[in-house]
């Protein structure tokens, strides 16, 4: 079979040529540089490629929303990052934006609005779940079959914004053996890594979170824990080690799409 | 006549005591910050309706919630039978709503059958209180006196009801012996009207009016020392619902001094001109009790220490000293102390103590992880990770004060613009050599 290399259209370039895409895609701090989460922006990259989406990154003009450093309590670090970010969004009058991270998501749609920064902001999971129920995206279960897959629900995307029902939608469709671990949807589960608990070290206690958390994902027998969020893919990854149980695999839902369609 | 005067003075004498209480509550409330203003009329009308009066959010825990709505649907209808028995006490009149004819069956059969009902679901939540170990009922924040508190509460609940089921079946029983008609339909208290069956007509009209004294005097009293028990979620819950924070649990509460004070710097005209620049800027976030928002306060009170939230937690479930419990038990116990000083002395009362740090310690809130399960989990929409981010702030803005691996944080984002050191030049790595089957 042959490949076709794909440019990642950046929006300044765009822009000196004078064309406008129809969205942004934000690509996010671990989607940049955490080696791991790299494979779910080529993963979404080659499934934006593939629909033909009229999309541009901003590259090296992209900086960290700010998240972590509000929730630990740095509003004047967070302030700066964003009314930063709202005045680029804005030069390249971005009405659109798409993320993978559930924490941009989040802060896009419920926080820039305060500084000024209003955009249609979408989840790459309600953005995919669209297009596979347009029938766009076509997913074949043969693939996957009867492999038992189970899926964690990020924060930031569950309990934060109410999505709970597109992910399940997907992953339906991409198993015939999609099972529920035992706190799910709104009784979710964190996996200890939100607030900006992921740059530090966790206060003493009995227990880590992620490996809470990874028992209840082992004692689903599930053989695919999906995640959608890269700190949560961090966490699980890292129980699954922990807990020696490789065999056990964590994938982002964008990774299982390109897996099925063999992109 | 006796009866009416004394009846009179009593009613007085519990209004002018719950009076006093809430006039001083209410006085705290001045020292609080503002917070979102209360729009939105017919949305928070709904949130109400489900959350209080539909209990939905008791029912995710289907079994205990069960007897809890029990409790709350008993308590709705048995008020009406109240709001009598005070038309009755005041008048020197019996049953004085049977002019409403069957809508008045309706309110005492459904108070007769409630009054079981609340009776048998009380004794469930006593029994598994005294001798069942729930783990949520425990913690660093549940002393002695919180079980106390709440045993004392279903104690008298649990009293209350058995004098309205007595008061039923000895009214059944006397109109029947007496031979004169019964207002109001009884069937809890026609089948234990039996049991006073032996007494005279003199003796069951003394067993009625023990029941009914003793019923509306608990009720006075009960009434009274809810604003000083976690039950004054009794009074507080139906409205903190309505008063509900209406953004998606993920959202925080911009902080607009900070927004002035960003935009100064990021907009150098706007720094040489200066504006105000000599203006007391308020503490950022919160240290004790006068930085919270009236929200705040309001769900402190509201909050009955069931302790879902810190059941539900992933830093408390994994032994770390956070419990979303705690930080609103103490902050209306910080109130509490220093309330009565704000009063007396003003805004600038210092009593050399703060609600962060004598109460609520560092290690608590950098246990959080934001994740709302707390806040998802409240039976009475009280939001904790709001509140705990506010201390953060304090912390963090007042007091450069966090732990060092979120300082390092904060500096790579000041320094490169992503929490990791990364430069930005290296943002479009990930897009090396990508390739597409075709």
């Amino acid at each position: 079979m042959e490949t076709k290399k794909i440019e990642i259209p950046v929006m300044a370039d765009l822009f000196a040529r004078g064309e406008k895409p129809e969205y942004l895609f934000w690509v996010g701090c671990a989607g940049a540089f955490d080696d791991r989460y790299k494979k779910v922006t080529r993963a979404f990259a080659k499934i934006l490629t593939h629909l033909n989406i009229s999309y541009a990154v901003l590259g090296k003009e992209e900086s960290c929303t700010g998240d972590p450093a509000r929730r630990a309590g740095n509003e004047m670090l967070y302030q700066m990052q964003a009314l930063q970010n709202i005045a680029i969004l804005n030069g390249y009058e971005v009405k659109k934006i798409i993320t993978i991270c559930p924490h941009c998501f989040n802060i896009f749609k419920n926080e820039y609005t305060d500084l000024g920064g209003n955009y249609e902001v979408i989840n790459y999971i309600q953005f995919l779940d669209k297009y596979i129920e347009n029938g766009s995206i076509k997913l074949d279960a043969g693939m996957l079959g009867n492999t038992r897959i189970t899926y964690h629900d990020p924060c930031y995307l569950g309990r934060g914004n109410d999505i709970y029902a597109e992910p399940r939608s997907i992953l339906k469709k991409l198993t015939n053996d999609f099972v529920e671990l035992e706190r799910n949807k709104s009784f979710s589960y964190c996996c200890g890594a939100g607030g900006a608990q992921m740059f530090k070290e966790a206060e003493p206690g009995k227990k880590e979170v992620f490996i809470e958390r990874t028992e209840e994902v082992l004692r689903s027998d599930a053989k695919i824990v999906a995640t959608a969020c890269p700190f949560c893919m961090t966490m699980l990854t890292d129980g699954l080690k922990y807990k020696n149980k490789e065999d056990v695999k964590n994938f982002d839902i964008a990774e299982l799409i390109v897996q099925v369609l063999d992109l | 006549m006796a009866k009416q005067i004394v009846f009179a003075i009593t009613i007085l004498i519990t209004l002018g005591v719950f009076t006093f209480t809430i006039l001083r509550l209410i006085s705290y409330f001045k020292f609080t910050k503002a917070n979102f203003p209360i729009r939105d009329f017919g949305k928070r009308f709904k949130i109400m309706l489900e959350v209080a009066i539909g209990q939905t959010k008791i029912f995710r825990r289907p079994v205990i919630g069960f007897f809890h709505a029990l409790v709350f649907w008993g308590f709705c209808v048995i008020i009406f039978g109240s709001i009598e028995m005070i038309i009755d006490g005041l008048f020197g009149v019996e049953k004085s709503l049977k002019t409403l004819g069957v809508l008045h069956n309706i309110i005492m059969a459904s108070g007769d059958v409630f009054a079981l009902l609340v009776a048998i679901s009380i004794l469930v939540f006593l029994v598994r209180r005294l001798f069942m170990h729930i783990s949520r009922f425990e913690g660093i924040e549940m002393k002695k006196i919180s079980h106390q508190d709440a045993n004392i509460a279903l104690s008298m609940i649990l009293l209350l009801m058995l004098s309205l089921i007595g008061m039923n079946a000895s009214y059944v029983q006397l109109k029947l012996t007496a031979g004169e008609t019964i207002y109001g339909v009884y069937p809890v208290g026609v089948m234990l009207a039996p049991i006073f069956s032996g007494l005279t007509v003199n003796g069951l009209h003394l067993t009625y009016e023990i029941c009914w004294w003793s019923h509306i005097l608990l009720i006075f009293i009960f009434a009274n020392i809810l604003p000083y028990s976690k039950h004054f979620h009794v009074f507080m819950s139906v409205p903190n619902t309505f008063l509900t924070r209406l953004e998606p649990l993920g959202k925080l509460t911009n902080m607009d001094d900070i927004t002035r004070e960003v935009k100064m710097m990021l907009d150098p005209n706007a720094t040489f001109d200066a504006p105000a620049a000599d203006a007391p800027i308020s503490r950022f976030g919160v240290k004790d009790v006068e930085d919270v928002s009236w929200k705040n306060y309001f769900d402190s009170l509201t909050c009955t220490e069931c302790g879902r939230c810190t059941s539900v937690c992933p830093a408390n479930t994994t032994g770390k000293m956070l419990s979303p419990r705690k930080i609103f038990m103490d902050l209306r116990a910080r109130m509490k102390e220093k309330g009565p000083g704000l009063v007396k002395v003003g805004k600038d009362f210092n009593d050399n103590k703060s609600y962060l740090r004598d109460y609520i310690s560092e290690e608590e809130l950098w246990a959080c992880t934001t994740c709302n399960a707390c806040a998802q989990e409240c039976p009475v929409n009280i939001n904790h990770p709001t509140l705990i981010v506010d201390m953060r702030r304090y912390l963090v803005m007042e007091e450069n004060s966090a732990p060092s691996g979120l300082k390092t944080m904060f500096s790579n984002i000041e320094n490169n613009g992503a929490p990791w050191q990364f430069s930005p030049e290296d943002r479009l790595l990930w897009a090396d050599n990508l390739e597409i089957k075709v």
